[in-house]
């Protein structure tokens, strides 16, 4: 079936089975910087901006983003100019392996728009749907608080 | 050298940091292939049986299917899939398909189809006739007379006694323990278990095989090992090694798990049988069922110690299961005995291990390589012995641990490689990491303080020490060559896998070529450059392939110097190479542009390349000191780990950051190992929990406060005084924790993970009578 969705600012037309998830549609279309990890719902890594909403797209069908605004960690970047929150995760070496990366700073990028101050435990607390294997979480959850210093409070 | 450093020891931002954080790191699986086939495993329900019969007709007439393979028309040629150094120390007894089948998951058959839907229906196609044998489900039982025999095949080799299910043995002895015992005033006995954990790595094991157009196979794979995967695949297929070329891209955590050769050999002989690209890769569950683990052990330690604190002999026993096959069997249960013995001075030694077989998850290389099992029983034991004196557990490790200068004669006796000279102790920054990490944690004030009511706190530490690179077993070699521009092509053979070695490997490079850290391109991993390496495992890559670096940018520094000092007509002695130029202390300067350009298009016309190549029979030991402060509830024996402090003597931290970062994600999965991890298997010998929420990795809120202390104690033998420092801390957690939750509650936790339900049980052993858990 075909699906019209914004992808990262653009108006799309997608081709898509019914019984294939969202995320296996991203990565069909190439936008390969998603990752599947665990496909329950359980990691994290996949993690998109479906309407405003921090989403795991490997439990969603791709029919469901139908007429939706999609953000996938390559909609990220401003006219060439990093998020800040990947400027931050990039400067506080808060990566390595970088798998879990795309969704966490997808998930943090777009909490920020909802809580653009938090505290570290807040961070942590929307982190739990984020499992990293390599960092401890220590150095990504500085990354975030950084970006929301960089990014002020008027925002 | 300069003495002033302007990249090395700086927190530079890693060189893959901006394709990582856009999603642009293209890993394994982010590329398009036209005609790619996708793979999937027929796998045995049992755990022990043997195959009849297997009708694959059905399968192969699906629509989409290309070719389903079994043990019947794939090369049956005994291997490891350890990778290591050849001849590796594992056992050849694994088979790309074989006729029998040694645990739940083992793979029986394999499919190449257009989808991976049509792949997964035609394996359900596939029918197998199996006589079941009886299997061995616990590791105690292997060795027992009669058990059923795991490996009975006749073309396995290596194994130490197959008829008794022993993969490996170990037995060593430095001294005369039993004299060492005879001459003590007390002696101290403990055992404890540890279990089974899995490395969730995020990025599964992933491998795309297909042929090239001169017909060579091009192995584009999850690796640590590029190259020992070239070599170890090419005899596995019994092809060349010039038609193999492996492609290490961006891997996604390794850990251990993919110091292995896992998914390439099924990949690669689909695509010899489809002539088109094939990708096989693991799903979640099979991640949890069939990749690795940490091997469970069964370890008892005994110490002889006179009234003043001096040991006298000190021994480590061990049973650890292996699994179906023995890869890495021998050496990670050797590094059990081998690194946390030589900690602490003793006349007496002895290390006795036996590696079993079961028909249970395979175990293999896991961060810490044996460690985290050996330092949870010596750290915790070591509490003990020092209580059993009356020592504070601190004091006691200060009288009693290796020191700068010390020999560390179990290194040869029985440690890993073929260096076999034992280790002398060049650096040791351990006196500084304990005093760092005791007011870091507050030890002095903590300590005995449990306080009263439901929840209560204790503080307890540990010490550790690992290795840098496999002493006597290591080559790495890498090239450079200087373009127009003054930037610079590194080529090296090992794999950054996530910890930053790359980055690493381009500040060692930048610093002696006197550029930016963005005139360095690296690549790392890919079998056709002029490039070697052992891979990313036992902690090697900054201090071997870092040294190697260092070695090759020398070489290309020394031709930049001369070429400049024909073009300034200057005495190349005295030229000083930095921030781009080349200068005299005459005033005079070229360039690095220039002298790029000079050597490409000039009179003399000669690439300015730097090669280098680097082995030792040197493996220095990065020490650690790690403190723990936890809360215990007491009433529902949940253990909270409120702070983690951790003292780690690096040598010198190329990238404060790297080094930081290693530390923080060992101490995260150290504390799951502790608290959370466990692969559970029921009794048909099937996984119970393979998924993440069945499976707890600690996640961001779980986490402590904690303390990264970085303590530098030069190792003259490393580059720029470096030693390693992705293992060590991963020791730390378990022991740490299990000595600070008897400072809260009064009593020893023996047994991993030291879950709410071991804690209670434990209370209610003290309660009634009973004296340990």
């Amino acid at each position: 079936m075909k699906i019209d969705l914004k992808v990262n600012g653009r108006s799309e037309s997608w081709d898509v089975r019914v019984n294939e998830t969202l995320l296996d549609a991203i990565r069909r279309h190439g936008l390969t910087g998603t990752k599947r990890v665990c496909e329950s719902g359980e990691c994290g890594a996949c993690a998109v901006i479906l309407d405003g909403l921090a989403v795991d797209s490997c439990i969603l069908l791709a029919p469901q983003a139908d007429e939706s605004e999609l953000v996938t960690v390559e909609g990220l970047e401003h006219e060439g100019e990093l998020h800040p929150v990947q400027a931050a995760f990039a400067e506080n070496g808060a990566i390595q392996c970088g798998f879990c990366i795309p969704g966490m700073v997808v998930t943090a990028a777009n909490y920020l728009e909802e809580n653009p101050q938090p505290t570290e435990e807040e961070i942590r607390h929307v982190f739990v749907g984020n499992l990293c294997r390599c960092t401890g979480y220590k150095k990504p959850v500085e990354a975030v608080l950084n970006a929301a210093r960089s990014i002020g409070p008027s925002v | 050298m300069k003495t002033e450093l302007s990249l090395v020891g700086h927190r530079a931002p890693r060189v893959d940091a901006v394709k990582l954080v856009t999603g642009r790191g293209a890993y394994t699986d982010d590329i398009a292939l036209p005609g790619l086939l996708h793979a999937k495993l027929v796998k045995s329900p049992h755990p022990h049986a043997r195959i009849l019969r297997i009708d694959t007709r059905q399968a192969e007439r699906l629509p989409g299917v290309h070719a389903v393979i079994t043990h019947e028309n794939v090369p049956r040629i005994p291997y490891t899939s350890a990778g290591q150094s050849w001849p590796e120390p594992s056992p050849y007894d694994m088979y790309i398909l074989d006729r029998k089948v040694r645990f739940v998951g083992d793979p029986v058959a394999a499919v190449a189809a257009e989808t991976a839907e049509i792949a997964q229906d035609a394996v359900d196609l596939v029918q197998v006739d199996y006589e079941l044998l009886p299997a061995v489900l616990e590791m105690h039982d292997s060795m027992k007379p009669h058990a059923p025999v795991i490996h009975d095949e006749e073309e396995s080799y290596g194994i130490y006694d197959p008829s008794r299910n022993i993969a490996a043995h170990i037995d060593t002895e430095i001294g005369d323990v039993e004299r060492g015992y005879e001459r003590a005033d007390l002696v101290v006995e403990n055992e404890f278990f540890v279990q089974y954990q899995q490395h969730t790595c995020l990025e599964p094991h992933i491998s795309i095989c297909f042929f090239d157009e001169d017909q060579r196979l091009v192995v584009r794979t999850s690796t640590q090992i590029p190259y020992h995967c070239r070599r170890m695949l090419a005899f596995a297929l019994d092809i060349p090694v010039r038609n193999v070329h492996v492609i290490k891209p961006r891997v996604g955590g390794g850990f251990g798990n993919k110091q292995e050769m896992v998914t390439e050999p099924i990949a690669a002989v689909l695509a010899m049988k489809t002539r088109r690209p094939v990708k096989l890769e693991y799903t979640r569950t099979e991640e949890f069922t069939i990749a690795r683990m940490r091997h469970p052990q069964h370890i008892r330690m005994k110490t002889g110690l006179q009234r003043d604190g001096t040991i006298t002999a000190n021994s480590i026993h061990v049973l650890t299961n292996t699994g179906p096959y023995g890869t890495h069997a021998l050496t990670v249960t050797g590094n059990t005995g081998t690194k946390p013995l030589p900690l602490y001075r003793a006349p007496n030694m002895k290390f006795y291990a036996d590696i079993v077989y079961t028909n249970l998850p395979i175990a293999a290389a896991f961060r810490g390589y044996g460690c985290p099992q050996g330092f949870f029983a010596m750290e915790v034991h070591m509490d003990e012995v020092a209580e059993a004196v009356g020592m504070d557990p601190l004091e006691f490790r200060k009288l009693n641990h290796i020191r700068k200068g010390d020999t560390d004669l179990m290194s040869a006796a029985a440690g890993e490689g073929s260096g076999k000279k034992p280790r002398v102790i060049h650096s040791s920054g351990l006196p500084q990491c304990i005093e760092l990490g005791a007011q870091s944690i507050g030890w002095k004030e903590k300590r005995g303080n449990p306080g009263t009511g439901v929840v209560t706190r204790g503080v307890g530490m540990a010490i550790l020490m690992q290795g840098s690179g496999v002493a006597g077993d290591e080559l790495a070699a890498a090239a450079l060559k200087m373009n127009e521009d003054a930037s610079f092509n590194l080529m090296v053979g090992s794999a950054d896998i996530g910890t930053g070695s790359d980055t690493t490997l381009c500040q060692i490079a930048a610093e002696v070529l006197g550029v930016p850290l963005e005139n360095i391109i690296i690549r790392s991993g890919d079998t056709d450059d002029i490039s070697f390496d052992y891979g990313a495992y036992a902690s090697s890559t900054a201090y071997i392939t870092g040294t190697c670096v260092l070695k090759a940018a020398e070489d290309a520094r020394q031709q930049i110097v001369a070429l400049a000092a024909r073009m300034m007509e200057e005495d190349p002695e005295g030229l000083l190479v930095h921030d781009c130029r080349v200068s005299s202390l005459n005033g005079r300067s070229v360039t690095l542009q220039e002298v790029a350009m000079e050597s490409l298009y000039g009179a003399e016309k000669q690439l300015i390349s730097g090669r280098g190549s680097h082995a030792t029979k040197e493996s220095p030991p990065p020490f650690c000191a790690m403190f723990a402060e936890v809360e215990v509830d007491t009433e529902t024996g949940q253990v909270r780990p409120v702070h983690i402090a951790a003292a780690v003597d690096v040598g010198k931290a190329i990238n404060p950051d790297v080094c930081e970062g290693q530390i923080e994600g060992a101490v995260a999965q150290g504390l799951g190992y502790a608290l959370t991890e466990e692969i559970q298997v029921g009794p048909d010998g099937r996984v119970l929990n393979p998924t993440f929420m069945d499976y707890k990795i600690f996640c961001a809120d779980d986490m402590p406060k904690l303390t990264t202390i970085l303590v530098e104690a030069e190792e003259p033998t490393g580059p720029f005084g470096a030693k390693s420092v992705a293992e060590i801390a991963i020791n730390g957690p378990a022991p740490c924790i299990s000595n600070a939750i008897y400072d809260a509650i009064g009593v020893r936790l023996h047994s991993l993970p030291m879950t709410p339900e071991k804690v209670l049980a434990a209370l209610d052993a003290r309660q009634n009578g009973a004296s340990r858990s």
